[in-house]
C-alpha cells in the first residue's frame, strides 16, 4: 500500500508493537525488581497471614509470563476481579486494578489524562511562540546587543529549574501583585475562563523552560539557512533583509522545530511532575512517581502505555508535518 | 555609455587580494567572458558587479559602473533596486541556488514583485511566461513544482528564468554549466545565445572553461591570481594568445579532435567483464544501473568508459574493481574468476578531498593497502611510500602532512600513490581529473601515463569529459541508460561515431574556435529538429 493510506496503516502497526514491547519490558523490570510487593501492597501492619492472602489475591504468586498473559486478555476482552468481599468486571480494554486502591487503571488515566494534556497543550502553544519567536528575533538582529542579551537569556532559562521560576512566578504574581489568585486546578468543561487564569502559571513555568531549546535550535538553522547558496541568489536579486529572514531562513528552520517540538510535546504528557506537583495538578506525571514508588505494577504498566502511545502520536504527527512543510520528504 | 565599466578594481578579503587591478568595459548587448583558473578572482568579480561584497568585511576599491548605477556609492535600496531588475546573476550549482521548500515559479514570482510592486497574479502569470520562454515544457503546471523535481538542466533553465523575470540590461553567469551534462551544457549555452540574440541583453560569463567561453561570447578576458593577463576579441586570443600564460592554459585544454599517440598495449587480456548487470532497490522501484555490459582490459592499454551522469559509469567501475557484486555476470581477473576486492586491482577515486581521511597523515594513507597486505616492518612502509610519493611527484617529507595542507593536484597525486601501494596491474580511475583546474588535469594526466608505460598498467579511466578520454584513451567505450552503445579503438569511435548518441555527445563538446562553435550550433539546431 502506498500513500497516506499505507503510513496510517503502516504506522498503526508500529505503534501497537511499540506498546506491547514497552508492557513487556515494564513487566520483566517490575518482575525483577528486589522487595516485597504484596507487603508494600498491603501495608506495614499486616499479619504474614493478611500479606500472603493479598498476594494470592493479586496472582503475586503466578510466574511472570501467567501474570502478562491475563493482562493481555483483559486488553483484549475485560476480565474480573475479586477484591476480597465482591467481584467487579473490568471490561475491555481493561488495563487492571490498581493494587493500591482497586480502582481500575483506565478510569484513573481517564481523569488524570485531561490535566496533563490541557497543561501540556497550553505550555506548548507558549513555548513555540516564545521560543520560535525569540530565535526569530535574535537571527533579525544577529551581531548586536539584542542578540547578546537573548542567547544569555535563553542560556539562563536553559539552566534553571522549573520549580525555581514557577516558584517565584507564584510569589511575584499571586503573593506580592495578586494579580490571580493561587492556582487551583478547574475542568474545562466546567468553566473555560476559569480554567484558563488556572493554567496561566503552570503554562508559563513549563513554556519558559522549554521555550529556551526552541529559541536556540531556531536561531542555530536559520543561521545555517542563511549560509545556503540559495539565500546568495535572492540577495543578488534584490529581496530585501526582511522577506529573506522572514520567508526563507525561518522556512529552513520548521523541520528541526517539528522535530524538537513533537519530542518535548510527547515527554511532557507523562514528564511535566515538577510543574504538576508545585502548581497541585493532578496530572499523569504526579500519578505515575506515586505509582512507582509504592510498586503498584497495573498503574505503572497503563500510565506507561498512555505516555508511550503520546510519545508516539506525537512523532507520527511530527512525520506528516515534516512532509508537509518539505515536500522530498516522503512519508513511509 | 557603456553597460558595464570597471576601472582599477580591487577586492581584498583581509590580507587577501583577491582582485588586483581590473579593468575592463562591456557595452550594451554584447558579450564578455572571464576566464580563468580556480581561485583566479573571476567570481569575486562577478559579485563585486551586483555590490554583493557589502557588508560582508570585503575592501572593494576602484570604480564600478553598472547600467548608469555607480555601485561603489549606491546605497543599500539603490543596490537592491539593481540587482534583478537591471543585472541578474545566474549561478553554478543550480540545485542549493533555488530555496528548496518554495514551488519554482513562486520564487521567481518573489523577485518579479520585489521590483514591480506588481499584484501576486501578474508576477505568477510573469513566472509562467519566463519558465515557458526558457524551454520549460508544460510551464503553468510545472511552476508549481520544487527544485528537486527538476532535472539539473531544467533547474538551470528555471534560473535563467529568474533572471529573465524583470528583462534586465546585463546578465552575470557565473559558471552556468560547469554542473551540468555536456548535452545539456550545450542546450544552456545555446539558449542563452538565443535570448541574447532576441533581448539585446549583455552577457558576463565567468568560466574556467575555455571552450564554454569560445561557444558563447565576442570578448575574453583571461585573469589569473586576480590579475588580468590579456584581454581583447575572442577569436584574436584564442587563436593568437599573446601572452605565455594563455599559452600555457590553451595547451592544457584537452582536445576532442586530436588524436593520441597509441601506448604499447599488449594482447594480452588481464581483466575482463561478461554480461555485467547491476540492480539497486527492490521491487516496482528496482532499477538496472547497469545492464549487459561485456568488456575486456588488455595489459598496457587504456580503457576510456564516457558517458553522462546516471550512465552507470561508476558502477561499472566499482564492479570491475570488485567494491560492488555484479546481480549478474562475472569479472574475471586473469582468466580466473574473481572474487571481492584484489589488490592488483585498485582505484583512484574522483573527488581527491573526500577520498583521504582528513584526520590521517596521507603517508598513513597510502600506507594502507601496505599494512592490508600484511607488511608490519615501519621501516619497510615507511621507505615504500616515500619511494611512491616521489614516484608520483611529491616529497617524501610530505609523509607527515594532512590532506588539507595539499592542493587539489597534489591530493589526487596521493591517490595514485595510494593506489600504487599494492603493486596493481590494472587500475579503475574514477572521474580522476574532473575536479581539477585544466593545467592540473594536464600534469596529472601526464603522470597516469607515465605510469602506464614504466609499470606496464592496465587502465580504466571512466570520465564525462570526451576530450580527456579521448586524449588519454586507447579504447574507448560510450554509455547510456547502463548499457554500451558504441566501443571501439579511440580514434575509430571519435572520428567516424556510429551510434546516434555518440554523435550527439560530440556535437555538444564546445569547440575553441569560435567559428567551429558556430558550425556545432547549426549541427545542434538540426539533430534537435530532426
Amino acid at each position: 500500500m502506498n500513500g497516506f493510506g499505507g503510513f496510517l496503516l503502516r504506522r498503526s502497526i508500529g505503534t501497537l508493537a511499540t506498546l506491547l514491547a514497552i508492557s513487556v519490558i515494564v513487566y520483566v523490570v517490575f518482575y525483577v525488581t528486589p522487595g516485597n510487593v504484596a507487603q508494600i501492597t498491603c501495608g506495614p501492619r499486616c499479619s504474614p497471614e493478611q500479606v500472603h492472602q493479598v498476594a494470592q489475591q493479586l496472582h503475586l504468586d503466578d510466574p511472570l509470563y501467567v501474570r502478562y498473559w491475563h493482562f493481555l486478555q483483559g486488553l483484549v476482552a475485560g476480565q474480573d476481579y475479586s477484591t476480597g468481599t465482591s467481584v467487579e468486571h473490568c471490561s475491555a480494554p481493561c488495563l487492571g486494578l490498581s493494587y493500591q486502591t482497586d480502582q481500575q487503571v483506565l478510569s484513573i488515566i481517564l481523569t488524570r489524562l485531561p490535566v496533563s494534556l490541557s497543561l501540556v497543550f497550553g505550555a506548548m502553544v507558549l513555548w513555540l511562540l516564545l521560543g520560535v519567536g525569540t530565535g526569530v528575533l535574535s537571527v533579525w538582529r544577529r551581531g548586536r546587543l539584542t542578540e547578546r542579551v537573548l542567547t544569555g537569556l535563553t542560556l539562563a532559562g536553559w539552566a534553571t529549574p522549573v520549580f525555581v521560576i514557577g516558584l517565584v512566578l507564584m510569589i511575584v504574581v499571586c503573593g506580592e501583585l495578586q494579580l490571580l489568585p493561587f492556582p487551583q486546578y478547574v475542568k474545562l468543561t466546567d468553566d473555560p475562563e476559569q480554567w484558563a487564569w488556572n493554567l496561566l502559571l503552570p503554562w508559563l513555568s513549563l513554556a519558559l523552560i522549554e521555550s529556551a531549546a526552541f529559541a536556540r535550535m531556531t536561531r542555530s538553522s536559520m543561521l545555517e539557512t542563511l549560509a545556503e547558496d540559495h539565500i546568495r541568489t535572492f540577495r543578488a536579486y534584490g529581496v530585501s533583509e526582511r522577506s529573506i529572514v522572514g520567508r526563507h531562513a525561518l522556512r529552513g528552520a520548521f523541520a528541526p522545530v517539528i522535530a524538537l517540538n513533537a519530542n518535548n510535546f510527547g515527554s511532557a504528557v507523562g514528564g511535566a511532575v515538577l510543574t504538576e506537583s508545585l502548581f497541585g495538578l493532578p496530572g499523569l506525571g504526579q500519578e505515575l512517581v506515586h505509582a512507582v514508588s509504592v510498586v503498584d505494577l497495573p498503574v505503572v504498566v497503563g500510565m506507561v502505555l498512555v505516555i508511550g502511545f503520546f510519545v508516539v502520536l506525537a512523532n507520527a504527527v511530527a512525520d506528516v508535518l515534516y512532509a508537509v512543510a518539505d515536500r522530498r520528504v516522503v512519508l513511509t | 555609455m557603456s553597460l558595464v565599466q570597471v576601472t582599477d578594481l580591487t577586492v581584498e578579503f583581509g590580507a587577501l587580494r583577491a582582485v588586483d587591478g581590473l579593468s575592463f568595459r562591456l557595452e550594451r548587448g554584447a558579450a564578455l567572458a572571464l576566464v580563468g583558473e580556480s581561485g583566479s578572482g573571476k567570481s569575486t568579480v562577478a559579485s563585486a558587479l551586483l555590490g554583493l561584497h557589502h557588508g560582508t568585511g570585503a575592501r572593494v576599491g576602484g570604480s564600478i559602473d553598472v547600467a548608469g548605477i555607480d555601485v561603489q556609492a549606491a546605497s543599500d535600496g539603490e543596490l537592491r533596486r539593481l540587482r534583478g531588475a537591471k543585472a541578474a546573476m545566474v549561478f553554478q550549482d543550480p540545485l542549493s541556488s533555488l530555496d528548496p521548500y518554495y514551488a519554482i515559479g513562486d520564487q521567481i514570482a518573489e523577485v518579479h514583485r520585489v521590483h514591480t510592486r506588481g499584484s501576486r497574479r501578474a508576477a505568477r502569470a510573469r513566472a509562467v511566461e519566463v519558465l515557458d520562454r526558457v524551454g520549460i515544457p508544460d510551464a503553468p503546471r510545472r511552476s508549481r513544482s520544487r527544485p528537486h523535481e527538476f532535472s539539473g538542466g531544467m533547474r538551470q533553465r528555471a534560473l535563467i528564468a529568474m533572471a529573465l523575470a524583470c528583462e534586465p540590461d546585463l546578465l552575470i553567469a557565473d559558471e552556468p554549466t560547469t554542473a551540468l551534462d555536456v548535452t545539456v551544457q550545450a542546450q544552456i549555452l545555446d539558449l542563452l545565445h538565443t535570448l541574447r540574440e532576441e533581448t539585446g541583453m549583455g552577457l558576463l560569463l565567468v568560466t574556467h572553461d575555455v571552450g564554454v567561453a569560445a561557444e558563447s561570447v565576442d570578448q575574453v578576458l583571461v585573469m589569473r591570481h586576480g590579475r588580468e593577463v590579456e584581454q581583447g576579441p575572442v577569436a584574436a586570443v584564442l587563436g593568437a594568445p599573446a601572452q605565455p600564460y594563455t599559452r600555457e592554459l590553451l595547451s592544457a585544454v584537452p582536445r576532442v579532435d586530436a588524436a593520441r599517440a597509441p601506448s604499447a598495449a599488449s594482447d594480452e587480456v588481464v581483466l575482463e567483464a561478461t554480461g555485467l548487470r547491476r540492480e539497486f532497490g527492490r521491487g516496482k522501484r528496482a532499477f538496472a544501473a547497469v545492464d549487459d555490459v561485456s568488456l575486456t582490459v588488455r595489459r598496457g592499454e587504456t580503457l576510456g568508459i564516457v558517458g553522462e551522469s546516471g550512465s552507470g559509469k561508476t558502477t561499472l567501475g566499482r564492479m570491475l574493481v570488485g567494491l560492488l557484486e555484479p546481480t549478474a555476470g562475472e569479472v574475471r581477473y586473469e582468466g580466473h574468476a574473481r572474487v571481492g576486492v584484489r589488490p592488483t586491482v585498485q582505484m583512484v577515486f574522483q573527488d581527491p578531498v573526500s577520498s583521504l581521511n582528513p584526520r590521517r597523515s596521507v603517508g598513513e594513507s597510502i600506507a594502507d593497502p601496505l599494512r592490508a597486505r600484511g607488511e608490519h616492518d615501519e621501516g619497510r612502509i615507511r621507505g615504500r611510500v616515500i619511494e611512491l610519493l616521489e614516484r608520483v611527484g611529491l616529497e617524501g617529507a610530505h609523509y607527515d602532512r594532512y590532506p588539507h595542507e595539499f592542493s587539489g593536484g597534489q591530493r589526487q597525486r596521493v591517490g595514485i600513490a595510494r593506489a600504487l601501494a599494492a603493486d596493481p596491474r590494472v587500475i579503475v580511475c574514477d572521474e580522476p581529473v574532473s575536479a581539477l583546474d585544466v593545467t592540473t588535469q594536464a600534469q596529472v594526466v601526464a603522470l597516469l601515463g607515465e605510469l602506464q608505460r614504466e609499470l606496464g598498467l592496465a587502465l580504466v579511466f571512466v570520465a564525462h569529459d570526451l576530450a580527456v578520454v579521448r586524449q588519454v584513451s586507447d579504447r574507448v567505450a560510450v554509455m547510456r541508460h547502463g548499457r554500451v552503445v558504441e566501443t571501439g579503438p579511440a580514434d575509430e569511435v571519435y572520428d567516424n561515431p556510429q551510434d546516434p548518441y555518440t554523435r550527439q555527445l560530440l556535437a555538444a563538446v564546445p569547440a575553441l574556435d569560435p567559428e567551429a562553435a558556430a558550425r556545432r550550433r547549426a549541427v545542434r539546431r538540426e539533430l534537435a529538429s530532426a
